[in-house]
């Protein structure tokens, strides 16, 4: 499990979050939403080590994941960025096994057992037709199902997804975010998702932390944290939430 | 491990290296090579013997160890600046190894043991030197644009040279032979030069081979390389240190020569694709191979007078640059 504690991130004098604690239990999806600029990428870059922190701690049960060194947080936590400027000339197979960095000494030799993951990891995103293929001649959905696997080819417990949907058409949007949530349950994995598509989180999410201005404004269920309140005041928009015809979750559409 | 590429590279390698000690103001044909290198000599061959020995081998040595050394230095400023016109002498480190390596000569002319040592530390420094100030001066934010690179690198290495002609010229005597030294021509003969340079380009290409996942991991970013977990600001520094001193080793003893760290991993890259574990030895074995043919050209092109190989490489370079910038700005991908 990942628990965040008291985070506060600065850049130059504007502070971007403020004092964020947050916890994303094994198996639970947490999907992290706001508006533009509130916070969501700087948390999760400030969660995965990249960006300093001004205070507060990153744990996972005893181990502080900010004091120690990259490679053995990698084993802790991986990433999936948004699939855009990935190096073309990489085989998909290539970018799969350098997910297992993290075991690897500094040649970067990999053994059978790393194949062995790397191709289970593919398999799992449904890219294993793909491994000769150059990432530049795929397309946006084939590329971000590809960093997917790079990161379950990490093994790690705790898995972070920096707005993974927001370039994909809307049938890749729902089948990524399928597969993400039927990984959480099978692999037992804490997923922290940023999100920009209200009704992805609301359809998806077992709990919703809703970021405001560098603060969590509210987390809970979906029902919880997407009222009409909470939307409004955040998204400063009048919304209507109604409950969703098939699955019952919120579905949250703007007003006037 | 698929060796076919390796395999193709070294017996190109071989190949130039027997063109480039058979061709010359004497032709040695390739029997009476055969017998040197066996170590049969004969009385008919003992010229030969001399010519092989005393100054065309040490001399293709020397040419193919500053050949991979621009090839592997090439590969790696490209790998980590993300950018595919990067070059020793483009983004201007060969002209600030010149300047180092010329400051120390007019300090003390390189024919004693310690001003070997003296002339490639000098140029290390000036290398370093410069690699810094291009990188603060071209980038824009955390990324480096290519052009941009580019730009400041000709920028800074023009004025590198401008204060290396004044020196020069200000000079009398024993660093007026530095001039024919900086177009790329290897004024030295006989062992000395191979002795002097082959630690630093040990130590400089060792590390540059080791630096290949690193390399890939830097192609997705920093902050991807990181979360996967490569140090990142300790790995850059690595490969900077080590293209640097390599570079530095190569103008230190054969001049600045420009163009042949792009167009080699250009090739390379083209042929057998991005993994730069790969791609670093290629373009090592590939730059040796590359520089030695261009040599061979310089000494039969206007024999019997003997071109400085920079002109070759330049001459062959330009276009290839040229080719390689519009490809840069149409597909902005590589």
């Amino acid at each position: 499990m990942l628990m965040i504690e008291g985070l506060s991130v600065s850049f130059g004098p504007r502070r971007a979050l403020h004092s964020i604690s947050l916890e994303v239990h094994s198996g639970e999806v947490v999907a992290l939403i706001g508006p533009n600029g509130a916070g969501k990428s700087s948390l999760i870059r400030a969660v995965s080590g990249v960006v300093p922190v001004e205070g507060g701690r990153v744990r996972t049960n005893d181990t502080d994941l900010l004091a120690i060194p990259p490679l053995r947080r990698a084993r802790h936590l991986a990433v999936v960025p948004q699939a855009v400027s990935m190096p073309p000339a990489f085989t998909v197979w290539e970018t799969a096994l350098l997910g297992r960095t993290p075991y690897l000494n500094f040649l970067g030799q990999v053994s059978a057992g790393d194949e062995q993951v790397a191709r289970a990891a593919l398999a799992k995103v449904d890219a294993l037709p793909l491994v000769a293929r150059r990432v530049g001649e795929l397309s946006g959905g084939e590329q971000q199902r590809v960093l997917l696997a790079r990161a379950l080819t990490q093994s790690t417990p705790i898995l972070l997804l920096d707005e993974p949907t927001s370039n994909l058409d809307l049938h890749y949007q729902v089948g990524f975010m399928e597969m993400v949530c039927s990984l959480a349950k099978s692999d037992n994995l804490a997923v922290l998702v940023a999100l920009h598509d209200l009704n992805l989180a609301a359809r998806y999410a077992d709990r919703v932390a809703l970021l405001v201005d560098g603060s969590l404004a509210a987390v809970g269920t979906p029902p919880e944290v997407l009222t009409a309140g909470h939307i409004s005041e955040a998204y400063r928009l009048p919304v209507e939430v109604v409950p969703h015809p098939f699955a019952g979750t919120p579905l949250v559409l703007p007003g006037d | 491990m698929n060796l076919r590429p390796y395999l193709y590279s070294l017996s190109v390698l071989l190949l130039a290296a027997v063109l480039s000690v058979a061709i010359g103001s004497v032709f040695i044909p390739p029997d009476d090579l055969w017998r040197v290198i066996a170590g049969r000599t004969p009385q008919a061959v003992t010229q030969a013997a001399f010519i092989v020995s005393a100054i065309r081998l040490p001399r293709t040595v020397l040419v193919a160890l500053t050949g991979a050394a621009l090839g592997g230095s090439g590969a790696a400023y490209q790998g980590v600046f993300r950018n595919p016109l990067a070059d020793p002498y483009l983004i201007g480190v060969a002209s600030g190894a010149g300047l180092g390596a010329v400051l120390a000569m007019s300090i003390e002319w390189p024919y004693t043991a310690p001003g070997m040592l003296v002339i490639p530390l000098a140029a290390f420094t000036g290398a370093l030197a410069t690699i810094l100030l291009v990188y603060f001066l071209a980038r824009v934010g955390k990324t480096v644009p290519a052009t941009n690179l580019v730009l400041a690198g000709v920028a800074v290495s023009a004025f590198a040279s401008a204060i290396t002609s004044f020196l020069m010229l200000g000079s009398t005597g024993e660093l007026h032979r530095a001039i024919a030294w900086l177009l790329g021509g290897s004024t030295q003969v006989g062992w000395g030069p191979v002795w002097a340079v082959l630690p630093f380009m040990a130590v400089g290409m060792t590390s540059l081979l080791v630096s290949g996942h690193a390399l890939n991991l830097l192609q997705f970013g920093d902050d991807q390389a990181q979360q996967m977990g490569l140090p990142v600001t300790r790995a850059r520094i690595l490969v900077l240190l080590a293209a640097s001193l390599t570079t530095a080793a190569a103008v230190a003893f054969s001049g600045i020569i420009g163009f042949l760290g792009l167009i080699i991993p250009h090739l390379v890259r083209l042929r057998y694709g991005a993994d730069y574990r790969r791609l670093l030895p290629l373009s090592m074995l590939g730059g040796a191979a590359g520089l030695l043919l261009a040599d061979v050209l310089a000494r039969v092109l206007m024999a019997p007078q003997e071109l400085p190989v920079g002109v070759v490489t330049a001459i062959a370079g330009v276009p290839f640059f040229l080719w390689a910038l519009r490809r840069e700005k149409s597909q902005g991908l590589w």
